[in-house]
């Protein structure tokens, strides 16, 4: 980055904008056209030639089209896309949320929704009773996962499809967001805690 | 009665061939657009797992179209609402009838000309009804009750009149060239050679002409470049007011006017059914080969040229469309009345004068 002196700062509108004056060869437009429709028809032909070879079975590693053909062919999705979430476990297979409350505090749409509760074994201290995300409210901002002291909760599903056909079934519960977890690509399902909180 | 039995055969055949093509070209557009921007296009439509390529999508459309609410607006004009998209989609389909798609075919002491109808005027015959289409975007704007629909059909209005005149002009001199409006007769004259080797087609005869003839053309059938009568996102046009089968028709009667466009350049500009040195007995060629055909194989090799290049022009005005951006009204009225009328005007001049020196 250049440095930019705030101080002296001259915007020159006039100049910023730069109007670029048509000369006759643009002015008398068919030659521009031409050029055009030479660019079009280049990736027609182009494209053509590789879908008229894919019918004979030829040069299969050329796409052609840069598009996605999307329930079949799903987008690569980067290992750290904030997906659905999804409750950690401890080995045991119960929760590793010690219902602490941070996410629910910190959480800027107020979607997640925690019962606390005395946990059976003594050396536990807490651990919800039910825990609660409305993912319709969900904005994906990923400040629980930020605020969580345990791991407990990830955002790492690499789940992107939530939607439902109704709508109380958007809230999910702690059973849901413990058990279907698994998206393509994700980490498995009791991923040890990060290493800093072993 | 073999008569009328063969024009009811033709107008039939031509009918069908036009809506069917009509239908095909709705999908042409949408692969062929997809094709140029690195698309696949649209591929779901599917009948029981079956989906070739996207061709169940124009019936799907079709499908759709006849499901939804045929609406007309609470104080608009319901009979010409109605009235409206069938004038824009008549005209569109009546210009094919002065068109000859194939020479005359003999059977026996039969002869029958490949054209509906062989007007004198044909070549008026196509401007008239070319102009007719003005008053279904009109009236479809006027009848929706709505300032913006009325807009629509105003610019609408305006830029097809404009182009009306462009349209005409440019084709004057092809007229001073072949002396005729009768189209069969243009045709036939198209099959002559120049200085020996060069078919006559009107585009050699008359470059200029076709280079002021397409923009013209592609400006009445309000396509892009100039599609501001429809302007479908932003600046809303005459049709806004129309859902169901009548905006069907609307969308229909474009891809027919595509098609009969394209009949009209292959016609006046292009041989319509001649194909380079192929004569009624067969090809002979100018270097002084000679290779005889029957009959009926001649004949359709010339029908399948015309189509051939049918197809080629719907594909040029595909690719016309999906290319460039839309111009601003404007520029659109200044094209017209500035670059391309003076232009028309010194072809007819220049037009004159070679045919004054050549004779
Ligand atoms: S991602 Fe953001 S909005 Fe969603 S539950 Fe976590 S903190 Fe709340
Ligand atoms: S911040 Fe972590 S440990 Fe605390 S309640 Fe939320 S998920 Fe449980």
């Amino acid at each position: 980055m250049a440095n930019i002196d705030y101080n002296n700062l001259k915007t020159n509108y006039e100049t910023s904008v730069q109007k670029v004056e048509m000369g006759l060869w643009e002015k008398i437009y068919y030659p521009e056209v031409i050029r055009g429709l030479l660019l079009t028809t280049g990736h027609f032909v182009r494209n053509m030639t590789v879908h008229i070879a894919h019918v004979f079975g030829l040069a299969r590693n050329k796409r052609g089209a840069v598009t996605y053909q999307y329930p079949e062919e799903r987008r690569p999705i980067h290992r750290r896309y904030r997906g659905r979430h999804r409750l950690m476990k401890k080995p045991d297979g119960s929760e590793r949320c010690t219902a602490c409350m941070l996410c629910e505090t910190i959480c800027p749409t107020q979607c997640i929704s925690i019962i606390p509760q005395e946990h059976p074994d003594p050396a536990v201290e807490k651990h919800p009773a039910s825990y609660e995300i409305d993912i319709l409210r969900c904005c994906f901002c990923g400040y629980c996962v930020e605020a969580c002291p345990c791991d407990a909760i990830r955002m790492d599903t690499q789940k992107v499809e939530i939607a439902n056909w109704d709508r109380t079934r958007m809230v999910y519960d702690k059973e849901y967001l413990m058990t279907d977890i698994t998206g393509p690509g994700a980490p498995p399902e009791n991923d040890p805690p990060l290493w800093w909180l072993q | 009665m073999l008569q009328t039995a063969i024009i009811l055969a033709k107008i039939w055949g031509v009918l069908l061939t036009l809506v069917s093509l009509a239908a095909i070209m709705t999908w042409v557009e949408r692969k062929q657009s997809a094709v140029m921007q690195d698309r696949l296009g649209a591929n779901r439509a599917d009948v029981l797992g079956l989906r070739i390529i996207g061709l169940f999508q124009p019936m799907a459309d079709g499908l759709k179209m006849f499901f939804k609410e045929d609406f007309v607006p609470a104080r608009g004009d319901k009979f010409l609402h109605t009235l409206a998209p069938m004038i824009a989609f008549f005209p569109a389909l009546l210009t094919f009838a002065v068109i000859p798609f194939g020479d005359v075919l003999r059977i026996g002491t039969l002869e029958i000309p490949l054209q509906i109808a062989n007007l004198n005027i044909g070549y008026l015959f196509i401007l008239a009804f070319g102009g007719l289409t003005i008053y279904g975007t009109v009236l479809a704007g006027w009848s929706s009750n709505n300032k913006y629909s009325l807009l629509g059909g105003l610019r609408a209005g305006a830029q097809m009149i404009s182009y009306e005149v462009v349209l005409g002009l440019s084709l004057v001199g092809l007229i001073m060239v072949f002396g005729t409006l009768q189209l069969d007769i243009m045709v036939k004259k198209q099959g002559e050679l120049l200085f020996g080797f060069l078919p006559a087609w009107g585009i050699f005869l008359q470059p200029l002409g076709f280079l002021l003839f397409l923009p013209s053309a592609i400006a009445e059938t309000k396509r892009v470049p100039f599609d501001l009568p429809e302007g479908e996102s932003e600046i809303i046009g005459y049709y806004t007011e129309y859902s169901g089968m009548r905006f069907g028709l609307f969308y229909f009667a474009e891809f027919i006017e595509i098609i009969v466009l394209s009949a009209i350049m292959a016609t006046l500009f292009f041989g319509g059914y001649q194909i380079p040195w192929l004569y009624a007995e067969g090809f002979q060629f100018p270097w002084g080969w000679e290779w005889n055909l029957p009959h009926l194989l001649v004949v359709i090799l010339q029908i399948g040229s015309f189509f051939a290049k049918i197809a080629f022009f719907c594909w040029l005005q595909v690719l016309i469309r999906w290319t460039l951006p839309r111009f601003r009204y404007d520029q659109l009225m200044r094209l017209c009345w500035v670059n391309i009328l003076p232009l028309a005007v010194l072809n007819i001049v220049l037009t004159g004068l070679v045919l004054m020196i050549l004779n």
